[in-house]
């Protein structure tokens, strides 16, 4: 598999304060293929979501830089769907208009009112949403909420799906049945996902590689782990699987050996 | 169980309902028309007493009754001043109806009433001249809002400005308006009277500036994931100020605009004495020129007008507001 569908190297961050310069991020180098799920996860404020809005072109890297399919990422833009954390959708839109004003920013010209009709149809249906497209995000679950963003994002078709701890503000029950749609979808689109995640459990469920950061200032890739579990993967099955087990104690030896909580400390 | 048994005791449990329906509906009475009311009645004891321990060189402070009868005079002068139109009217016609039985070809003229304007038709001109300042401050006040919330230099630049007006009386800007409304509008055919122009554009100025402040605090304060959601989908800056900014901003704009309509019928009154714009501000200063023994009570049936249309105004603003809102369950008030 080639590895450098989407290329992080060298990205370093500072943000400007006070005194003196806040770094936050340096020497992050990461290769991502085409079709990978990566998780990334480490403790708070060590940069995790800042990594994301460089991907995102959110923010703007002070030294090295993100490369997607051979060009430089810039600026924000619609290959680079995000998932927001608290999904970030338009409470006086409907569902169906949520999703239909990043449709029509993305297939204005290529799609016809019908085929775009359609096509946001169909994507609220994949993460089963189908039901309420006319309802206002303030008269639906967070859970659906966040399927809805979910669907916004890959009615963009985007090259990379980025999510900012998608699931976090959610239940546990709801949280699951995210997880095993997000694992559908994307056995069935093969999309590229760079995903925040504080959850470990959920990290070795959906990752083909889990990117453990150390903690800021400055912070960096610590580990890599690689998660060669076969799909489709099945939460049950998996929750007395010794090699699932043994990846979750990798994680967290990271997590709480090595780079321990600098809040809890 | 029989069906009997069960019949009971649906229909107790009816009687249990409507009971408690009843009680929390006369609890309702009381705290919504009871209270209110109560509180009125003790306003107007108080009014009468103080009232009739105030001698003026006009005679007795009008106390509530005195107003009473004032408003209902008001009202019959309406009625007796619209027959007199009417009567002139009918006369006019069966004149123009004479001349043209006599000669067809006749010159018939018809001529206006030009009786005294009622006090309703003050209150009515009063209306429109707010209306027409409200609208043409809230069509530079929105814009200009919108303009400095979305861009930090914009607002640097103009906040000065807005700072430095905001506080100016109406009865500074009404000099230089007037002046300037003689020197600009000058027609054979004026559409608009230059009293109208006057009081509207000084309500203008001085109602400007509440929309445009709550504006400008309504669009900078847009959430800030709502902001990358467009980056990320390059939306393009009108698509961006309609389908975001506008709709986020709402509920503060809306504050604006009743502050500012508030304002502007207050600064009204006072631009109308002054300009001599017929409406309810004229009719105050005419009454207080006119000296009767029922001016003050004439002057104070205005002030409750004044009121209660200043109250009508706002509630018709905060429905306005729930019919735009996006948000049905937010508490309006």
């Amino acid at each position: 598999m080639k590895k450098n569908y989407l290329e992080i190297s060298q990205v370093g961050i500072e943000f400007p304060t006070e005194g003196e310069p806040f770094r936050a991020l340096q020497n992050v180098n990461l290769s991502i293929a085409k079709g990978e799920f990566i998780s990334l996860i480490g403790h708070s404020g060590c940069g995790k979501s800042t990594v994301l809005n460089i991907i995102a072109g959110l923010y703007k890297a002070s030294e090295g830089g993100v490369i997607l399919q051979g060009r430089e990422v810039d600026e924000p833009g619609p290959d680079r769907a995000v998932v927001f954390q608290n999904h970030a959708l338009l409470p006086w839109l409907t569902v169906y208009q949520n999703v239909e004003l990043a449709v029509k920013s993305v297939f204005k010209k290529t799609k016809s009112k019908a085929e775009m009709r359609d096509w946001i149809e169909h994507n609220l249906s994949l993460v089963h949403m189908d039901h309420a497209l006319h309802k206002r995000p303030g008269e639906i679950s967070g859970g659906m909420k966040q399927r809805v963003g979910i669907a916004r994002c890959l009615a963009m078709q985007p090259k990379v799906l980025l999510m900012d701890e998608p699931f976090g503000a959610l239940d546990a029950l709801t949280r699951a049945h995210l997880q095993d749609s997000l694992m559908d979808i994307q056995s069935r689109l093969g999309n590229t996902v760079v995903m925040i995640t504080h959850d470990v459990d959920e990290a070795v469920l959906l990752s083909d590689r889990i990117v453990m950061m150390t903690n800021g200032p400055a912070a960096s890739i610590g580990e890599i782990l690689e998660i060669e579990l076969p799909r489709p993967r099945d939460r049950l099955a998996l929750a007395e699987d010794p090699a699932f087990n043994g990846y979750r104690q990798q994680v967290l030896r990271f997590l709480y050996e090595k780079q321990r909580n600098p809040a809890a400390a | 169980m029989n069906t009997a048994n069960i019949r009971s005791e649906i229909s107790q449990c009816l009687r249990d309902i409507s009971l408690v329906s009843l009680l929390k509906g006369l609890r309702r009475t009381v705290k919504n028309l009871v209270l209110p009311l109560t509180g009125i009645v003790i306003f107007l004891f108080i009014w009468q007493i103080a009232a009739s321990n105030i001698i003026t060189s006009l005679g007795q402070f009008p106390g509530p009754s005195d107003v009473w009868q004032q408003s209902k005079t008001l009202v019959a002068e309406h009625y007796q001043e619209r027959q007199k139109a009417e009567a002139f009217y009918a006369r006019q016609d069966v004149r123009n109806t004479k001349k043209l039985a006599k000669n067809p070809n006749a010159d018939v003229k018809i001529r206006p009433y030009t009786g005294k304007a009622t006090y309703f038709d003050q209150i009515f001109t009063s209306l429109y001249t707010v209306m027409f300042g409200f609208l043409v401050a809230t069509f530079i006040a929105i814009p200009m809002g919108i303009l400095c919330g979305l861009s930090e230099n914009a607002y640097r630049a103009i906040n000065p400005i807005i700072q430095t007006f905001k506080p100016v009386s109406p009865l500074a800007w009404l000099p230089l308006v007037t002046m300037v409304v003689s020197a600009l509008y000058v027609s054979d055919e004026p559409m608009f009277e230059k009293a109208f122009l006057t009081s509207g554009f000084t309500v203008a100025l001085c109602c400007l500036w509440p929309t445009v402040v709550n504006t400008i605090v309504g669009v900078a304060s847009i959430n800030r994931d709502l902001i990358d959601v467009s980056r990320v989908l390059r939306l393009s800056s009108p698509v961006y100020i309609k389908t975001i900014v506008i709709p986020s901003a709402t509920p503060l704009i809306f504050t604006g605009l009743r502050l500012s309509l508030a304002t502007g019928w207050m600064v009204l009154i006072a631009a109308e004495m002054l300009a001599q714009n017929p409406g309810l501000g004229k009719f105050i200063w005419d009454e207080f020129q006119n000296g009767s023994s029922s001016s003050l009570a004439r002057i104070m049936v205005a002030v409750v007008t004044i009121g209660i249309i200043g109250f009508i105004l706002d509630q018709l603003m905060l429905a306005l507001q729930r019919r735009m809102s996006w948000d049905k369950q937010a508490i309006l008030r």
